[in-house]
């Protein structure tokens, strides 16, 4: 019996300390299998009487068990290393750059565009827009530009050979949107505007986005809210904001806005950021709209104005020079 | 428009400081530009005179004067400047004087000689940019006495930025009006009382061009001394106003001009011929402006003329043969009133802007003539002496402007502004401003003054109301009313999504200028139907682009320059083309990219960009709209800006809708570009349709892949051969992958090898491997007939 107990003892010593998956199946093999050791004294036990062969027996088969558990246990503790070093062996350099990872950008314009867009949308204003080479009826005499004002003066205009012109402004969307409709109408019309004039303050191309709400009874006081809560919206801001009296042919009354601009460059200062007013009567008649019974307001600004405002673009040329380096700042 | 705000507050008695004044005309619609303090900080200068004047026995630039400032005997004081003279009256800082520049003033000594003080210039005292010497004071200025109560110091300079519809502020009388009705102050009109005459001397006026003239006054005024000095007050009004003085009855003319608003003309009546006659001017005529430019005049310019021709362009300038000058004895002095449209856009038409076109072409007040005539007659004998003949007046009193009676109606008022003003304000600020108020059942009928041209009709008056009781007192309220749901087609791209694919694929949103050269369009080979600006602001901005690319190429070689050597930039914006009728707008999309195929990094090698790149990106835009089928590339038929063997037309629906490829290497050479360049320019419209999905039953049968590696002549080009397999496969092919695509070793020579995965599949039973294995064949029998291919091994 010491025998019997002492080859166990080796074999669990021997279990213990198999290094490899292999080995230990080796031991398994040896012990436990058809013709191992633990299984030939387990065919022995038929040749022992009975009352020997029950504690002989339960000795064995105790000693089976005991064997089959350490194997277990040492497979499992066995697996579990060689995970844990295929593990390590997978380390890879987290901080390395991803592949194939450069991204481009939208322009700062297009982006204040956009949000502009999207805000008055929010609050029921479609989309529109018209064409670039415009006519004079469009783009000065339907908005009370008569020929030769001196209003006209304050748009220093491109022209073609037929008479046809660069629109300086896109309040000519306004006539071609309302002429044939009925209100109540809200639109927005972003686009490019020209005017002859380049310097460090102005672009002969540009911007700007014209707004246009009306309907029965709308007022002044319908515009100092829309715009109020337009220009907060799009700064994130709390501004003091002031509505100064101003004159456009085709809007009256007529105001400017001033936003209170207070940033660490300077010293709080009154910027105008848009021009609006009440959409002037004769403007209506021109478009075939009964301006007793409707009433509407309109009001335009430049993007670049708002863009450089809001990303602190300092000079107005940057917009147009497609500086890569620029640009970059503008990707996220 | 510049003032003095001294002399404004010399026309109307106001209680209020400098800014309030500024904040009250700015928030009234008058806004004020700029407020140049002038005269702060003169409390310690004096006039003084110069007594006597040496060379400075060190330095030859310096000279030491004596001067006379009130101190119990004179100074010394060592000066630099040229004008330094014996006699001359000078400002002069005395020691502890600190100058508006901050030059603070103490006894000095300068190369040896004592210095009790400092004669300055203009621009040392704040008061002009003049520092080409002293400031020379008028002979008669009293020395000693503070220089800033001589000169009514201290004062401003204030520019307003007025509207076009607000001439009767073009006069400080008139903006005066305005002030006393913000303000609630009395007005202090100038004196305007008739002058006698003393002399019968007159001229004959004849009115000729009806409504366009319907008032002219005149009169003569012999024996003036037309060299005789401007007075003080006078000259220094009209410079805080930025005019310079001339002579003294041009100084008169322009200083009325500004007070009353009233542009007036003075000819030399010894150069006059019989009477004057105002009427159009003939296709013959011309006349020798003041300044000695030439015109040539026609039936749209209105004249004053006499019995020789041509005097003055009315409204707008005279002419040199009858001006004005130092030595004019006798004078014709003009005061009358031009309709606006007769003299609108004429000065601009003669390349000028003068300050009587800028005020006749908005609107003078009509009553202003005799008041201005009376003004400067007055002034000019106080100055100038000589007597004056009788006032000379023709009218056509019919074609004198009316103010007609415009309707103020009080729910009307309410309603534009969103906000009920109470009757009494209401009709206090229409009085205050000038106009007459009646009341009626439903609100007014008002007669504006007859120097406001702007109030015509109802608006006009429901804004002077407004912005005298203060937009800010208006409140700030949401639109009521119903709010249509704005939807946009979900088959229609937003322009954005296309944008961002772009933008995530690398490319950067470039805007160009619109307009481009001529010739850089001929580069291109697309300046066919360009249109050309008639008032371009340069040759290089003369035309509107036909085609995005030649902008981007420019943004290209411009970055390049700055040592971005991999670029990729897209543009989205019109392109214009003339048309039957008008020019037709195009708005489409382009790209261009220079440089390796991928940004430089260590996970992949380095590859040169290609062809295909490109055709990548620009599939991803494709795919976002109607699909990638829908689309056709062809070889044939290319524009000029691609490479031959490199570029294809982009067709949808069989018409042609874009290009892509590499730029001619002829055309690479013209732009100084040693470098391949690939771009597409495509319409924004077809690339905006997108169908809407639609759901169809999923395949309940598995599929099977073959794979087919096929080797053919290389001039077969891929469609054809995608195209024999879907004939021959039919509609159980629901895949085709190319995924090689190898020429070289083992392949034939002139010969490509391609190997493509297909994905079979049945809808209505299990393919089986005899099914898939007969497809095969059949498809290379095909390959063979339609592409001359033969299977590989």
């Amino acid at each position: 019996m010491d025998a019997f107990n002492t080859r166990i003892e080796q074999a669990q010593a021997e279990i213990a300390a198999a290094a490899s998956l292999e080995i230990l199946e080796a031991l398994r093999v040896a012990l436990l299998g058809k013709s191992g050791f633990v299984t030939a004294e387990l065919k022995a036990l038929g040749a022992l009487a009975a009352e020997a062969r029950k504690a002989r027996g339960a000795e064995v088969n105790r000693a089976r068990d005991a064997l089959a558990a350490a194997i277990a246990a040492r497979r499992a503790a066995l697996e579990d290393a060689a995970f844990a070093a295929r593990l390590a062996a997978e380390r890879t350099d987290v901080t390395l750059p991803g592949r194939r990872g450069e991204r481009g950008g939208l322009h700062p314009v297009t982006r204040t565009l956009e949000r502009i867009a999207d805000l008055f949308a929010r609050l029921g204003y479609a989309r529109a827009d018209g064409p670039e080479i415009e006519d004079d009826w469009h783009n000065f005499e339907a908005l009370n530009f008569p020929p030769q004002h001196p209003a006209r003066a304050m748009h220093d205009t491109f022209y073609f050979g037929d008479g046809r012109l660069l629109r300086t402004h896109t309040s000519p969307v306004q006539v071609r949107a309302m002429s044939g409709r009925r209100p109540p109408i809200r639109l927005i019309a972003p686009g490019r505007v020209y005017r002859s004039d380049s310097d460090q303050t102005h672009s002969p191309m540009f911007h700007q986005i014209e707004g246009l709400c009306v309907g029965e009874g709308i007022g002044f006081a319908d515009l100092k809210g829309t715009l109020d809560a337009f220009v907060r919206a799009f700064f994130e801001r709390d501004f003091e904001m002031r509505f100064r009296p101003s004159y456009f042919p085709f809007t009256e009354p007529s105001a400017e806005v001033d936003i209170r601009w207070d940033d660490d460059s300077a010293a709080p200062r009154w910027l105008e950021v848009l021009g609006c007013g009440m959409v002037h009567p004769k403007v209506l008649e021109n478009c075939g709209i009964d301006a007793e019974r409707y009433t509407g307001f309109a009001f335009g600004l430049g993007v670049e104005r708002f863009a450089m405002l809001r990303y602190g673009v300092g000079d107005l040329r940057a917009f147009f020079e497609n500086d890569l380096r620029f640009l970059r700042q503008f990707a996220s | 428009m510049k003032f003095s705000e001294n002399w404004l507050r010399a026309l109307v008695d106001l209680r209020v400081d400098r800014a309030a004044l500024v904040h009250g005309l700015t928030m009234a619609g008058l806004e004020v530009e700029a407020v140049t303090p002038l005269g702060d900080g003169l409390q310690q200068v004096r006039v003084a005179e110069i007594v006597d004047c040496q060379p400075h026995p060190q330095a030859d630039r310096l000279r030491v004067c004596r001067v006379e400032a009130g101190e119990p005997s004179p100074l010394s004081v060592v000066c630099g400047a040229p004008n330094a003279r014996i006699g001359l009256k000078a400002p002069l800082a005395m020691i502890g004087a600190t100058l508006p520049g901050g030059v603070a003033i103490k006894a000095a000594t300068l190369r040896g000689v004592e210095s009790q003080g400092m004669l300055c210039s203009a621009r040392e005292l704040g008061l002009d940019a003049d520092a080409s010497g002293l400031l020379e004071l008028p002979e008669d200025a009293p020395a000693g006495m503070p220089l800033a109560d001589y000169l009514g110091l201290p004062d401003a300079s204030i520019e307003l930025k007025l509207t076009p519809n607000r001439p009767d502020c073009l006069g400080l009388f008139g903006l005066a009006h305005d002030v006393a009705a913000l303000f609630d102050a009395t007005l202090r009109p100038p004196p305007l009382q008739a002058v006698p005459a003393q002399s019968t001397a007159r001229r004959e006026i004849c009115l000729e061009a009806g409504a366009d003239c319907p008032r002219y006054l005149g009169r003569v005024i012999e024996g003036i001394d037309a060299a005789a000095p401007t007075p003080i007050w006078m000259a220094e009004r009209l410079r805080r106003a930025g005019l310079r003085c001339v002579n003294a009855v041009v100084d008169v003319t322009n200083y009325v001009m500004l007070e009353l608003g009233q542009p007036l003309h003075a000819f030399d009546n010894d150069t006059l011929h019989g009477d004057i006659v105002v009427r159009h001017a003939d296709s013959s005529e011309r006349l020798i402006l003041l300044g000695g430019a030439e015109v040539a005049l026609d039936p749209q310019f209105l004249l004053i003329a006499d019995d020789h021709g041509p005097l003055a362009v009315a409204g707008v300038m005279g002419g040199q043969s009858s001006a004005v000058t130092a030595t004019t004895r006798n004078v014709f002095l003009e005061s009358a009133h031009f309709a606006p449209a007769a003299i609108m856009g004429r000065a601009r038409r003669l390349g000028l802007h003068t300050d009587a076109s800028h005020r006749f072409e908005r609107g003078v007040d009509p009553e202003l003539p005799a008041r201005a005539l009376e003004r400067a007659t007055a002034l000019l004998l106080a100055i100038a002496g000589g007597r004056p003949g009788p006032l000379l007046r023709a009218e056509r009193t019919g074609d004198l402007p009316v103010r007609a009676e415009v309707r103020l109606r009080r729910a009307r008022l309410a309603a534009v502004l969103g906000l009920a003003i109470a009757d009494g304000d209401v009709e206090r600020i229409l009085r205050a401003l000038g106009m007459q108020v009646a009341a009626d059942g439903e609100g007014w009928r008002v007669r504006a003054p007859a120097r406001r041209f702007d109030i015509e009709r109802e608006e006009d008056l429901i804004e002077e109301v407004a912005r005298v009781h203060g937009y800010e007192r208006i409140p700030a309220l949401r639109p009521a009313g119903e709010l249509a749901l704005v939807a946009d087609s979900e088959e229609r791209l937003p322009v954005n999504a296309l944008r961002e694919q772009l933008a995530a694929r690398g490319y950067h949103e470039a805007i160009s200028l619109a307009f481009v050269a001529a010739g850089q369009l001929e580069t291109w080979q697309a300046a066919e139907g360009a249109v050309a600006l008639s008032n371009p602001l340069s040759a290089d901005l003369a035309v509107m682009r036909t085609t995005l690319l030649p902008g981007l190429a420019q943004a290209l070689i411009a970055n390049g320059n700055r040592q971005q050597t991999r670029v990729r930039l897209f543009e989205v914006g019109r392109c214009f083309c003339a048309g039957t009728d008008a020019p037709v707008e195009t708005e489409r999309l382009a790209a261009i990219a220079v440089g390796a195929a991928d940004a430089e990094q260590w996970g992949a090698p380095a590859r040169v960009l290609d062809f295909h790149d490109l055709k990548g990106d620009l599939e991803s835009l494709l795919a976002l709209g109607r699909g990638v089928g829908e689309f056709r590339f062809d070889a044939e038929g290319l524009a000029g800006w691609l490479h031959p063997g490199r570029g294809a037309r982009i067709l949808c629906g069989g018409r042609t809708v874009g290009a892509i490829g590499a730029l001619h290497p002829r055309l690479l050479k013209e732009l100084g570009l040693d470098i391949d360049v690939y771009g597409f320019e495509i319409e924004l419209e077809p690339l905006r349709v997108r169908p809407l999905p639609r759901a169809g039953e999923l395949p309940r049968f598995p599929g099977l892949r073959r794979d087919l590696a096929v080797e053919m002549p290389q001039d077969v080009p891929w469609a054809a051969v995608a195209a024999s397999v879907r004939r021959a496969m039919g509609t159980r092919l629901v895949e085709m992958r190319l995924f090689d695509l190898y020429s070289g070793q083992g392949v034939t020579a002139g010969h490509k090898s391609l190997a493509m995965g297909l994905i079979l599949q049945d809808r209505s039973r299990t393919l089986t491997d005899e099914d898939a294995d007969q497809s095969v064949r059949e498809t290379v029998a095909a390959l063979q007939r339609d592409c001359g291919a033969r299977l590989r091994g």
